[in-house]
């Protein structure tokens, strides 16, 4: 067991399912949905910020999962890649980089769609530089980004378009 | 939550996999409480705000805390308040609210031009105005600009409240004028006296990430036409830096190609950048005055 003085109980919405468990301190939120709860769709690559892999929505806002303590999750709503996809926007942008082989080795891709979904769901009529600019904190080892920022345009043109609501 | 809830294990195997040093974690509730745990911790104790630098740190085990201080639940240090003196920038305001405020656009442009250059979306909705300037990364862009902004910084602990002007506050390598009972609980940014033109240029490998050069320079004119200068540079030296030797060749003149030539002459004054893994000092001594040019030809535009 952890020691009281490192181990607090948290509750929260994940997925919109409520979670209740007592976590280590320590323990970054990334590796509380992946290791306790099984939700291994976030991905971890740096664990300091920098390639974007473990991006999950927290309170609505994308957010690096190993920057944040799972014990400061507690009284929040997270949402994984896993819970992600009932949005409209994912959905469009899934098939977009289907279409586009946007995603290769797949492992930036949940990162990426949480990021992409923000600017999808926030930005009127973003250029292709906005776009990169909002994707500037996701790391892509494969594509060289061109697949990914088409699809993004794509599904902002989409939704300009009134396609997509 | 389909494969959730089965405790710490996952395919049968038991994850002990921990990154973080161990650490005692308390959410502070008030002001006064996280003053209180300050005060009876001291050095032993990290105040946890946005957490986007601290927690790469002890991922990689660079530091051991052994209390974190958790702040984020004070609400009293959120938000951004703005009157006739000026901004008062509260220390747990996300990046991105600084990033969206009209109030700091009018009062402030040199910050919100700034701004998209602070980190990635994601690490702006969580990351601080307060954290950053606590942190004073000599290669981080608000430090800087509270520089340029002669900013001054309201620093609490239960001794009492003193206000410390961003010229003596940052001292070296993430090194400030903090005790370790204190918080920095806001940045005041007073308004400008007179119309103010600036300028923001930023050299970095990726956007968002931090600069191997960045200056940020504004210029205020008086009614009778004299004229302040402020350039604040990072990424240049072991803090950032206030230019003042290349201000001063600049202000009650106007801003011509042998101003420029002056100020850029002085600049070797003011900087003194290091060796790093992206270039030589001498590299950047260069780059550093080309884009002291570029700046300052866009504020003489």
């Amino acid at each position: 067991m952890e020691d009281p003085a490192t181990a607090v109980p948290i509750r929260l919405t994940v997925n919109g399912e409520v979670v209740e468990h007592t976590v280590a301190v320590r323990q970054h939120l990334a590796d509380f949905l992946r290791d306790v709860l099984g939700l291994t769709g976030t991905h971890l690559g740096c664990e300091h910020g920098v390639c974007g892999a473990c991006t999950i929505n927290l309170n609505g806002k994308p957010v690096r999962g190993c920057l944040v303590l799972a014990a400061q999750a507690h009284g929040c709503e997270v949402e994984t890649i896993e819970g992600a996809g009932r949005h409209d926007a994912v959905q469009w942008l899934q098939r977009e980089f289907h279409r586009r082989n946007a995603a290769q080795c797949g492992f930036c891709t949940p990162g990426m769609l949480i990021t992409a979904a923000d600017l999808v769901q926030h930005a009127g009529a973003p250029t292709r530089e906005d776009i990169r600019d909002h994707l500037s904190g996701n790391f892509c080892r494969c594509t060289g980004y061109q697949s990914i920022v088409d699809a993004v345009e794509a599904v902002c043109a989409a939704k300009a378009r009134g396609d997509l609501s | 939550m389909g494969a959730g809830h089965q405790g710490d294990r996952i395919r049968g195997r038991k994850l002990t996999l921990m990154k973080a040093p161990s650490f005692k974690y308390i959410r502070a509730d008030s002001l006064d409480h996280a003053l209180d745990l300050l005060a009876d911790f001291g050095e032993d104790a990290r105040v946890l705000a946005g957490g986007q630098s601290l927690l790469p740190v002890l991922n990689m085990r660079l530091a051991k805390p052994a209390v974190l201080i958790d702040i984020n639940g004070i609400a009293s240090l959120g938000g951004i308040e703005s009157s006739a003196d000026g901004l008062r920038i509260g220390a747990l305001t996300r990046h991105c609210e600084v990033l969206a405020s009209a109030d700091v656009a009018r009062v402030a442009p040199l910050l919100s031009e700034a701004m998209p250059h602070v980190a990635h979306p994601a690490i702006r909705n969580r990351g601080t105005f307060g954290g950053s300037l606590a942190l004073a990364d000599p290669a981080a862009e608000i430090p800087a600009i509270c520089l340029a902004l002669d900013a001054v910084f309201e620093l609490r602990s239960k001794r009492g409240t003193r206000r410390v002007p961003a010229a003596e506050f940052f001292l070296d390598l993430y090194t400030t004028m903090l005790e370790p009972d204190e918080i920095l609980v806001a940045a005041i940014i007073p308004v400008s006296d007179g119309p103010q033109r600036c300028a923001f240029e930023e050299l970095a490998r990726r956007r968002g990430d931090y600069a191997i050069v960045g200056t940020g320079a504004r210029i205020r004119t008086a009614p009778d036409g004299s004229t302040t200068v402020r350039i604040a540079m990072f990424g240049v030296g072991s803090a950032p830096i206030l230019a003042r030797a290349t201000a001063r060749a600049l202000e009650n003149r106007p801003l011509d190609r042998a101003a420029l030539d002056d100020a850029r002459e002085m600049l070797n004054q003011d900087i003194s950048p290091m060796d790093d893994i992206h270039m030589s000092a001498a590299a950047k001594r260069y780059l550093a005055g080309v884009q002291l040019d570029d700046v300052l030809r866009r504020l003489a535009a």
